[in-house]
């Protein structure tokens, strides 16, 4: 999600305290009506740590008979006359401030957990991950009562006016790179706009989401207005996206698990859907461009997270006359790194999340060693526990390879040569995703030639990554459909009723 | 889909109908000449690359009124290259101002005006909807709508924002790319103008599947296109079916948006097409059963009047028809009197006839399915009190029918039938009704007759429905949005709501120096 150190407009300064060495895992079952549930089959799944390969705990399996539960709790908290339904849009609001307010005093917590859980860096977590969460919960929470529809000068004698409705129980399933940004960015809007949701966080990383789910509680929301059922993709996240009584999928995770949500809708009941999924993000880098902020930008672009970003700058281009010497630049930067474990201050770079991953990844740098790339430097797996992958440069990288086609989704860079600005603009768009870009240039015209042309939701000019609540995400193409944050975020949350009325005159 | 025909009086009775018609409306000439019938890619005419051709039928008497090329996949291909070579970087429509696509719509609407009852007869002849009202209310609607989205093209804007830290941030809310569009039978012209407006505002490139029932409106009105001066490629049409062309253009891996309207198990098709392709952003426009609710305190001269025009506008054939009408206890007696001498008081015949109010269903598929419906009515309990059977020899005409004593759970009450066929149920407390209201699938359009402001507001609050109407029925204006709650829909057409669906948000962040609010 991001590549950016930093979130808050200071956050260099604020000091980043010592993580928690007696974490407690109070929070493992399913949530419910503001209540823990076991799961209906009794099963459960192991969490491990992907930095020892250990598990954590066990935490209750959700499967379709939880979510049925979870979904019937929703629907019962949605009921016209409910507390949910007849709160005033501003009480919504302060719920959701008051939970950023306990995010805040538990974040030192969350954050240990996050960075336990997740392998993330632990300075990260704590900045990033936390201070964005905490800031786009205070974001949406300050637009519940601004949610404005419109009266509209229909012709002839009527008055017409449009109500911004709640669409009703919203499934929402998250992935394991960003576990409590992506429950944020999903969760807050969903509220803010009054509808009500059942969430399946990642099963690799459930444990601040149900943390999370305590806090909801604590805060004073209703009970069926947010339930969180961990389980697996196949078995709950199916369940889901395919549920006759829920109203709307929001859904952030791969292109292919994509495709099967909007299947799913189709098949059922044309739930609305939403999809943030994969990329291949080209990032420009033009002879003119200050060098050592592209080097910068462009090496946290795609190593920031272990490379388990879906705006990844996976495709580096960068012009012909800068390119050995930037290749140069980008070796040295990689090999600055310390990896190990992310809870400790000195260590740079954590592990991949599981063994899955990483096992694709290596395959991935194979094939890239094999198709005739050069490896400047990494290329293997670092440790003997944990899943750690060296960071990993690619240099002569051509636009047929696997590795300049495919999301890797691990530490690894590719660098690829260009030589005129129509070139780049066609093969940086010669892909079905169109996530993110990159440009960096000093030019005007380049910078706004390039911005237009480039098929990406979002493309960032002598930057990479940063964040914002403020700001739309989501992509072009098939790296998903709808935008999360910033206003056109609420679209994606309401059902927009025109309400005409006859009247006996019309005034203007 | 009525607006000019409620400007005609509070009732849309037959002689207010006859009277306005012979005021404004010029004679029809019934037996027009066929200008178009095939394929238009690149502002061209083509055959169909197999050859094939297919009829178009008048469903007033089951004549052929001419074949026309048809579509399949390899026109679909053709069309969709000829549109993404139109919507390519540095083309003539891409580095169009936008000002000037607002006027080549203006254009296209004068052009429509110039030929407006050529066009009113055309699809009159093809549809079967009396000529009268293709004139008056289809043809007024398509040109407001054209230019009500002319003037949006300079008008959409993006924002900028004030994003946490040193950067500066904006969005472009630029065109999504080559959009397949597949239009009903319905409301031809009107449907092909809801679809081309937004996409055309916005600078998107077009490839629209017309209905095979009713293919040749759209085609005049594709000369028409050439004719204002749009660029070869931006819009594109091509007749055909929807298991051939339309399920080409929902799977195609280089179309980037589908808007559809029409059932809702095609809706799901498409949906699923589109997920099992390349993930194509979706629009649907699809079926309903909406509910009109008469509270015992509403104006009864104008419920019952409303109320029949709700259902048998356009012979039952609107999505939006009120076909479920639930009726307050203590005026349910009167209503249905009252209603059963409307029914029996409307004229059904010849559609170039300026007295006919309603003329034949748009084709033998939709007229069995039609008749099926009413006796599944009779077979499961409803009291039918009047037409139930066709109503002439030969075309696909059916008598204005009203089943009484309805129950929710009878086929009538809940599957869209799509024809002059009107079913009144019986109520008695508002709660009651709002959940019987909401108990479907459905969710497109609702309407609440009453003169208590609390009941009203509380009605249009808690129905589940994309439009709801008070005192009045079928209300449309192009600055409105209409679209559907549930399984009646994804998305909004029309107002500028209907703009969000033919942009991508592109957002641009550039690192600044230093930040200065």
């Amino acid at each position: 999600m991001s590549s950016k150190e930093k979130t808050s407009s200071n956050p260099a300064e604020e000091t980043i305290p010592t993580p928690l060495t007696n974490l407690k895992i109070q929070f493992t079952k399913i949530f419910i009506n503001n209540e823990w549930h076991n799961s209906v089959s009794g099963k459960k799944f192991p969490v491990i740590n992907p930095a020892t390969e250990e598990k954590i705990c066990d935490v209750e399996e959700g499967d379709k008979e939880d979510v049925d539960k979870a979904v019937k709790a929703a629907r019962e908290a949605f009921q016209l006359g409910s507390p949910w339904r007849t709160m005033d849009a501003s009480e919504r609001g302060r719920l959701l401030n008051k939970l950023a307010d306990l995010m805040e005093r538990d974040r030192l917590l969350l954050a240990t957990m996050e960075s336990l859980n997740g392998g993330k860096i632990f300075a990260h977590a704590y900045l990033m991950d936390l201070g964005l969460s905490v800031n786009a919960i205070r974001y949406n929470a300050s637009w519940a009562d601004k949610i404005q529809g419109r009266t509209i000068p229909i012709d002839g004698k009527f008055f017409s006016y449009t109500r911004h409705e709640p669409i009703g129980v919203c499934g929402q399933i998250l992935p394991w790179n960003f576990p409590l940004v992506a429950l944020v960015l999903k969760m807050a809007p969903a509220l803010c706009c009054g509808n009500t949701v059942v969430v399946k966080p990642a099963e690799q990383t459930p444990l601040t989401a149900l943390y999370l789910a305590s806090l909801v509680k604590e805060a004073g929301f209703p009970p069926g207005v947010v339930n969180i059922v961990p389980g697996y993709g196949p078995t709950a996240g199916a369940a889901i996206s395919s549920h006759m009584d829920v109203d709307k999928v929001s859904f952030t995770g791969s292109t292919e698990v994509g495709l099967l949500i909007k299947q799913a809708a189709g098949k059922s009941n044309l739930k609305r859907v939403t999809l943030e999924l994969g990329g291949k993000s080209p990032c420009i880098v033009f002879a003119d461009a200050d060098l050592d902020n592209a080097v910068e930008f462009a090496h946290q672009g795609v190593f920031f997270h272990q490379g388990q970003c879906c705006i990844a700058a996976s495709r580096l281009f960068v012009e012909e006359s800068i390119y050995n010497e930037f290749v140069r630049k980008s070796i040295e930067r990689a090999k600055k790194y310390t990896l190990g474990n992310p809870l400790k201050p000195e260590v740079h770079q954590g592990p991949q999340i599981d063994k899955e991953q990483y096992t694709k990844i290596l395959d991935l740098i194979e094939s890239g060693k094999k198709e005739g790339a050069k490896l400047e430097c990494g290329g293997d797996p670092w440790g003997d526990k944990g899943y750690f992958i060296q960071p990993t440069v690619f240099s002569n990288v051509t636009d047929d390879m696997r590795i300049a086609k495919e999301e890797i989704f691990g530490p690894v860079q590719q660098i690829m040569k260009f030589k005129t600005i129509d070139e780049v603009i066609k093969r940086a768009n010669n892909t079905h995703y169109g996530l993110a870009a990159g440009v960096f240039t000093k030019d005007l015209d380049k910078a706004l030639t390039v911005s237009s042309a480039l098929q990406a939701g979002t493309v960032w000019v002598n930057c990479y990554g940063g964040p914002s609540p403020q700001v739309p995400f989501g992509g072009f193409k098939m790296s998903g459909n709808g935008r999360e944050m910033g206003e056109y975020g609420l679209h994606e949350y309401i059902e927009v009723k025109t309400v005409t009325v006859k009247i006996s005159e019309k005034n203007s | 889909m009525l607006r000019a025909a409620a400007l005609l009086g509070p009732r849309l009775g037959r002689r207010c109908l006859s009277l306005a018609a012979s005021a404004t409306v010029p004679t029809p000439n019934e037996h027009p000449e066929i200008f178009y019938n095939k394929i238009f890619i690149n502002n061209e005419w083509h055959d169909a690359i197999s050859q094939k051709t297919f009829p178009t039928i008048n469903p007033s008497t089951g004549d052929v009124i001419c074949q026309v090329a048809e579509g399949d996949k390899a026109d679909v291909d053709k069309a969709v290259k000829a549109a993404r070579e139109a919507f390519r970087h540095g083309s003539p429509w891409r580095k169009m101002d936008a000002s000037e696509r607002g006027k080549l719509l203006n254009r296209l609407a004068d052009l429509i005006e110039r030929d407006r009852a050529y066009l009113a007869t055309l699809e009159t002849l093809d549809n079967g909807k009396p000529y009268s009202i293709s004139y008056l209310v289809d043809l007024d609607m398509v040109v407001k709508c054209i230019r009500y989205y002319a003037g949006w093209a300079d008008k959409y804007h993006g924002k900028t924002i004030p994003m946490d830290g040193d950067y500066f941030s904006y969005t472009r809310h630029e065109p999504v790319g080559v959009c397949a569009q597949i239009i009903p039978w319905n409301f031809p012209l009107l449907m092909q103008a809801w679809k081309l407006g937004p996409a055309l505002a916005t600078g998107n490139v077009v490839v629209m599947k017309v209905a095979e029932q009713t293919p040749l409106t759209a085609l005049y009105v594709a000369n028409l296109i050439k004719e204002a001066g749009f660029p070869p490629g931006v819009v594109n049409i091509i007749p055909g079916y929807g298991p051939t062309a339309g399920a080409a253009l929902a799977s195609h891996m280089d179309v980037d948006k589908v808007a559809f309207t029409g059932s809702t198990e095609v809706g799901s098709l498409i949906q699923v097409a589109a997920g099992s392709s390349n993930l194509k952003k979706v629009t649907l426009e699809l079926g309903g059963k909406s509910p009109n609710i008469i509270l015992s305190d509403a104006n009864m001269d104008l419920a019952v009047e409303q109320a029949h025009f709700a259902l048998f506008f356009n012979q039952g054939q609107c999505c939006c028809a009120g076909s479920r009408t639930y009726v307050q206890e203590d005026i349910y007696s009167e209503f249905v009197e009252r209603s059963v001498a409307r029914a029996k008081a409307r004229v059904v015949g010849n559609p170039f006839d300026s007295r006919t109010e309603q003329g034949p269903q748009v084709d033998k598929e939709q007229y069995k399915k039609i008749l099926g419906y009413i006796s599944s009515g009779k077979d499961e309990g409803a009291k039918l009190l009047c037409g139930g059977g066709p109503a002439a020899d030969r075309g696909y005409f059916i008598q204005p029918t009203i089943f009484g004593d309805v129950q929710d759970n009878m086929t009538i009450a809940r599957e869209e039938i799509f024809g002059p066929v009107m079913q009144i149920m019986k109520f008695k407390t508002v709660e009651e009704v709002v959940e019987r209201a909401n108990d479907s699938r459905y969710g497109l359009a609702a309407a609440i007759f009453t003169k208590d402001l609390d009941k009203a507001n509380y009605l249009s609050q808690v129905l589940q429905a994309g439009t709801v109407w008070i005192n009045c029925y079928d209300v449309f204006g192009a600055q409105c949005p209409f679209g559907g709650y549930k399984m009646s829909g994804n998305g909004r057409e029309l107002g500028e709501y209907g703009l969000q669906a033919y942009t991508e948000v592109k957002t641009v962040t550039i690192k600044v120096p230093q930040k200065n609010s």
